[in-house]
C-alpha cells in the first residue's frame, strides 16, 4: 500500500486522536500532515511501520509539540487552542498513541453537530473522517474548490468559535445527535448514487460513505440504525455494476441483469437486515434495508414479494409519514393490487411539494403506461423530465415518452 | 467558562393576554432556575424597536435618527447572558427559553480572549 494509501486509511483515526490531545482541529491536521511528510521520506527506505496508526500519531504530536516550542508567538497559540472540550478530558487520559475508540466517534459526533449546516457536516466528515482533500470533495459535489475551501474553514471557525465540544454525546441525546450523522452519510451515498448532473453515479462517494458507515457501525455495534444504514448501502451498492447499461443508459430495478449484481455486499447486507429483524428495534433505515433485501432475493423482477415489501413500507410510513414514502408505498400498491388501484393512491398523494418532484410524475407516467392511457402517460413523462437535470435520467424518460407516443398495433 | 448571549427574537405577533401571563410566570421562572445552577449573569426584556434611538458621529458632529438601526420585520426582544462551558450546555438553556418565551432564540457566543490575547492574534493575522 502507498503511503498515501495508508494515510488516507488512518487520517479520521489519527486526526480524531490529535484533536483530543492538542484541542485544535487545525493544530491536529497540520501535525498529520506534517508526519505525512515524515513518512513519505522515511518509509521507502525504512520500511512502513507495522503498525502505521500509531507511527503517524506518535510523529504527529512529536512535531506538534516542536511547532508549538518553535513558534515565536507562543502565547497566541496557546491563546488560539480553543480547547475542545472532553468530558473526561482531565480524568483519565490514556497515552495519545492508544486511540481511544471514543475518538473517532467524538469526531464524527463533532463533525454533525446540530449547529453546523448539514453541507458544512458533510464537508467536514468528508474531509476530517474521511481524509479526502479539499479539491476531491468540491469535484465530488461540483462545487468550486474555493467554496468548499471557505466552508471547512467557516465550520472549523464556528466548532472554535461558539465551542462546540469534543465529546460523544451523553446517551439521552444520542437518537437526537445520531440522526444528522446517519442523514450525513446516506446523503454522501446518495450523492454517489444519483448526482443531479453529468453522470448517472459517482462511485468514489458511495465508497466512502461505505465505509464511513462501517465505522460507524463498529463503533456502535449497539445502535440498530447505524447496522440498519449499513446495510441499506451495501444493498443499494450491491447492484451498482447493473445500474448503466454499457451504452450509458440508466437501467431500472426491473430492467437490471442481476447476474451483475454484487452478491458478496448483498450476502453482507442480508445477514445485518436479519440480526437487525431479530433486534426488534427498527428504524427508518433497517426498514429501508429490509425493503432492499426483499429485492435481493428475488431472481428477477417478476419473483419480488412485493407484498412483503409493501408490509414494510407500511412499517416505514407508520414510523416516517413523509408524501416521498407514501409515493414508493404507493407503487409497491401497484405490484399488488394492479396499477389502476396504485394510480388512484399515487394520485391521492398530489400535493404542491410532490408536484415539483420528479419521481412522483415519473411512477404516474408509468402506471398511466400500464394502463393503456398513452397520452397522459407521454404528458407525466413530459412532467418528469422537465424536473431532473440528470442527463441519463432524462433520455430514460425521453425514451419512455417515445415509445409511449409510437403508433401502436391498431 | 464562556459566556453566551441568547437572544429573543419577535415579530409583529402580539401575545395574548393569557399568553402574556403564562410569560411573567415562566420567564422568572427560568431566571430562578439559571441562578441556582449558577450560568445567569444578566436577564432583560428590551422595549420595542420604537423606543430606540441611533447615534452615528458625522464630521465633528453627531447624527442623532428615531427608531432602530435596521428596519427589519424581526426585532430583538430582550436576551440573557449565560455563563456556561460549551454551546451543548448554552442550548440546553436556549431551548428552555424558548419555549419560556414562545419565541426563537439566537445563540451567540462571547468573544473570550483577553485584550492581550486578541492584540496578539491581531498581530498574527488570526483574529
Amino acid at each position: 500500500m502507498t503511503v498515501e494509501a495508508v494515510f488516507r486509511r488512518e487520517y479520521g483515526r489519527c486526526v480524531a486522536t490529535l484533536i483530543r490531545f492538542l484541542g485544535d482541529i487545525d493544530a491536529a491536521e497540520e501535525a498529520v500532515q506534517d508526519a505525512f511528510t515524515v513518512a513519505v521520506a522515511r518509509w521507502p527506505s525504512e520500511g512502513q511501520p507495522p503498525n502505521p496508526g500509531a507511527w503517524i500519531v506518535t510523529t504527529a504530536r512529536n512535531r506538534a509539540i516542536d511547532r508549538l516550542r518553535r513558534e515565536s508567538v507562543r502565547d497566541e497559540r496557546h491563546a488560539q487552542a480553543h480547547h475542545l472540550y472532553g468530558a473526561d478530558a482531565a480524568a483519565d487520559r490514556p497515552p495519545p498513541e492508544e486511540t481511544v475508540p471514543d475518538d473517532r466517534l467524538r469526531l464524527i459526533f463533532t463533525c454533525c453537530h446540530p449547529a453546523l449546516n448539514q453541507p458544512a457536516q458533510v464537508a467536514l466528515t468528508l474531509r476530517l473522517l474521511g481524509g479526502l482533500e479539499t479539491p476531491q470533495i468540491a469535484r465530488a459535489f461540483l462545487v468550486p474548490e474555493a467554496t468548499m475551501a471557505q466552508r471547512i474553514v467557516r465550520a472549523k471557525r464556528k466548532i472554535s468559535g461558539a465551542r462546540i465540544p469534543y465529546r460523544v454525546p451523553a446517551e439521552a441525546d444520542l437518537p437526537a445527535r445520531l440522526k444528522p450523522v446517519l442523514a450525513v452519510i446516506y446523503l454522501i451515498f446518495n450523492e454517489g448514487y444519483a448526482t443531479t448532473a453529468g453522470s448517472l453515479m459517482r462511485l468514489d462517494l458511495c465508497t466512502e460513505a461505505i465505509r464511513l458507515a462501517r465505522v460507524l457501525a463498529e463503533l456502535m455495534p449497539d445502535e440498530p440504525e447505524a447496522q440498519g444504514l449499513l446495510a441499506l448501502l451495501l444493498l443499494l451498492h450491491a447492484r451498482s455494476p447493473a445500474r448503466v447499461t454499457a451504452a450509458g443508459s440508466l437501467a431500472r430495478l426491473a430492467d437490471q441483469d442481476r447476474r451483475l449484481w454484487d452478491r458478496d455486499l448483498i450476502t453482507e447486507g442480508q445477514a445485518i437486515v436479519r440480526a437487525c429483524v431479530r433486534r426488534g428495534h427498527p428504524g427508518r433505515y433497517q426498514i429501508q434495508a429490509a425493503i432492499n433485501a426483499v429485492h435481493s432475493v428475488a431472481a428477477s423482477i417478476d419473483r419480488t414479494d412485493w407484498r412483503a415489501i409493501l408490509a414494510l413500507y407500511d412499517q416505514l410510513y407508520a414510523l416516517t409519514p413523509t408524501a416521498v414514502v407514501a409515493l414508493n408505498r404507493a407503487v409497491a400498491l401497484a405490484e399488488v393490487r394492479g396499477p389502476a388501484v396504485g394510480l388512484a393512491a399515487v394520485d391521492e398523494l398530489r400535493s404542491p411539494a410532490l408536484d415539483r418532484y420528479y419521481l412522483f410524475h415519473a411512477a404516474r407516467a408509468d402506471l398511466l403506461r400500464r394502463l393503456g392511457r398513452d397520452e397522459e402517460a407521454a404528458a407525466a413523462y413530459e412532467a418528469a423530465r422537465s424536473l431532473t437535470a440528470n442527463p441519463v435520467e432524462r433520455a430514460f424518460l425521453q425514451a419512455q415518452q417515445a415509445a409511449v407516443l409510437a403508433p401502436g398495433p391498431g | 467558562m464562556a459566556q453566551y448571549l441568547l437572544a429573543l427574537y419577535y415579530d409583529d405577533r402580539k401575545f395574548s393576554a393569557q399568553e402574556f401571563r403564562r410569560l411573567c410566570v415562566d420567564v422568572p421562572a427560568l431566571d430562578a432556575k439559571m441562578q441556582d445552577a449558577g450560568v445567569f449573569v444578566f436577564h432583560g426584556g428590551t422595549l420595542g424597536p420604537e423606543s430606540a434611538t441611533v447615534v452615528r458621529p458625522s464630521g465633528s458632529d453627531f447624527v442623532i435618527t428615531d427608531g432602530p438601526y435596521a428596519e427589519t420585520k424581526e426585532h430583538l426582544g430582550g436576551f440573557w447572558i449565560i455563563d456556561v462551558p460549551d454551546l451543548d450546555v448554552a442550548l440546553e438553556w436556549a431551548k428552555l427559553a424558548t419555549v419560556a418565551c414562545r419565541r426563537p432564540v439566537e445563540i451567540v457566543p462571547f468573544e473570550m480572549r483577553t485584550i492581550d490575547q486578541l492584540l496578539a492574534a491581531s498581530a498574527a493575522g488570526s483574529v
